[in-house]
């Protein structure tokens, strides 16, 4: 019998060590990855939420988190090939002028 | 007890999974621990009576988001940052301004305590509740789904379709007529 609280505690550390990953790191691919934990440690706030309520919303809602995370990784890691192409680099200090 | 025992294995799991992907150098290793901590993520919403989505996140996530970063990764070959070269001509690099990140960053962890510490009903138990029947059946996932959230349903097909066709555009090597 886990209460609602320590999910939600295990959720926010996720979502925390997430946004240190896009605060610290330097590298293109692993801020990409640094997303990806912040969008699961939401997924797995929503289905305690809809454990708790005993609602089927909240699992259905990770679905389209989940999809959304897919576009959004494929237009990201298309984004960061063609950024790689122009700078030969993933550190995204390289890409701060606007025209070269 | 063996829930317990559980939760704490795959929460712990998931946690020092997640800081080693950002502790990691080697995009390559980090791709690999973020698996991991997918799997243990996946135990808890199993834990949560959500067995479809524990598989979704397996097969969609760990097994095609998580292949692609792969081949990307792998693609690029590039294993290592290059921090240096731009540490000096960085505009955040600034004292004042370091100091505001962190600042704002103490403030999100105390903004987060503060709300778990004054949130009432937390206690209720949430795993291992007898009343699994209606959140943890895959029919009655798929009739709300498919009842209620058609639209959206059908709009997330459109929303796929338009990152396919703009991830094809991004990442086309420019040749020809420019």
């Amino acid at each position: 019998m886990i209460p609602l609280s320590y999910y939600l505690i295990v959720s926010a550390i996720l979502f925390a060590l997430g946004t240190c990953g896009v605060f610290l790191r330097r590298n293109l691919i692993t801020i990409l990855l640094s997303i990806e934990i912040m969008l699961n440690a939401v997924n797995l706030t929503f289905v305690a939420f809809g454990r708790y309520a005993a609602d089927v919303n909240g699992q259905i809602i990770v679905f389209f988190v989940m999809t959304v995370a897919a576009a959004e990784a494929a237009v990201g890691l298309a984004l960061v090939i063609a950024l790689f192409r122009n700078r030969e680099s993933l550190n995204p200090d390289a890409f701060t002028s606007l025209k070269w | 007890m063996a829930e317990t025992i559980a939760f704490y294995l795959f929460s712990g799991l998931a946690i020092i999974a997640s800081a080693l992907v950002i502790g990691q150098r080697n995009p390559m290793y980090s791709v690999l621990l973020l698996v991991a901590s997918f799997g243990a993520m996946a135990g808890l919403f199993i834990q949560l009576d959500a067995p479809f989505v524990a598989m979704a996140l397996m097969i969609v996530y760990a097994g095609a988001i998580m292949v692609l970063f792969l081949f990307v990764v792998m693609l690029l070959n590039a294993p290592q940052e290059d921090a240096l070269p731009y540490d000096h001509t960085h505009p955040f690099r600034h004292p004042v301004l370091m100091r505001f990140g962190a600042l704002l960053a103490a403030l999100l962890v105390v903004q987060l305590t503060y709300a778990l510490l004054r949130a009432r009903d937390l206690r209720v138990p949430v795993a291992g509740r007898s009343d699994a029947s209606v959140v943890g059946s895959v029919g009655e996932l798929g009739r709300v789904l498919f009842e209620r959230h058609t639209f959206a349903f059908e709009a997330t097909s459109i929303l796929i379709l338009v990152a396919m066709v703009g991830a094809v555009v991004l990442a086309r090597k420019e040749s020809g007529p420019q």
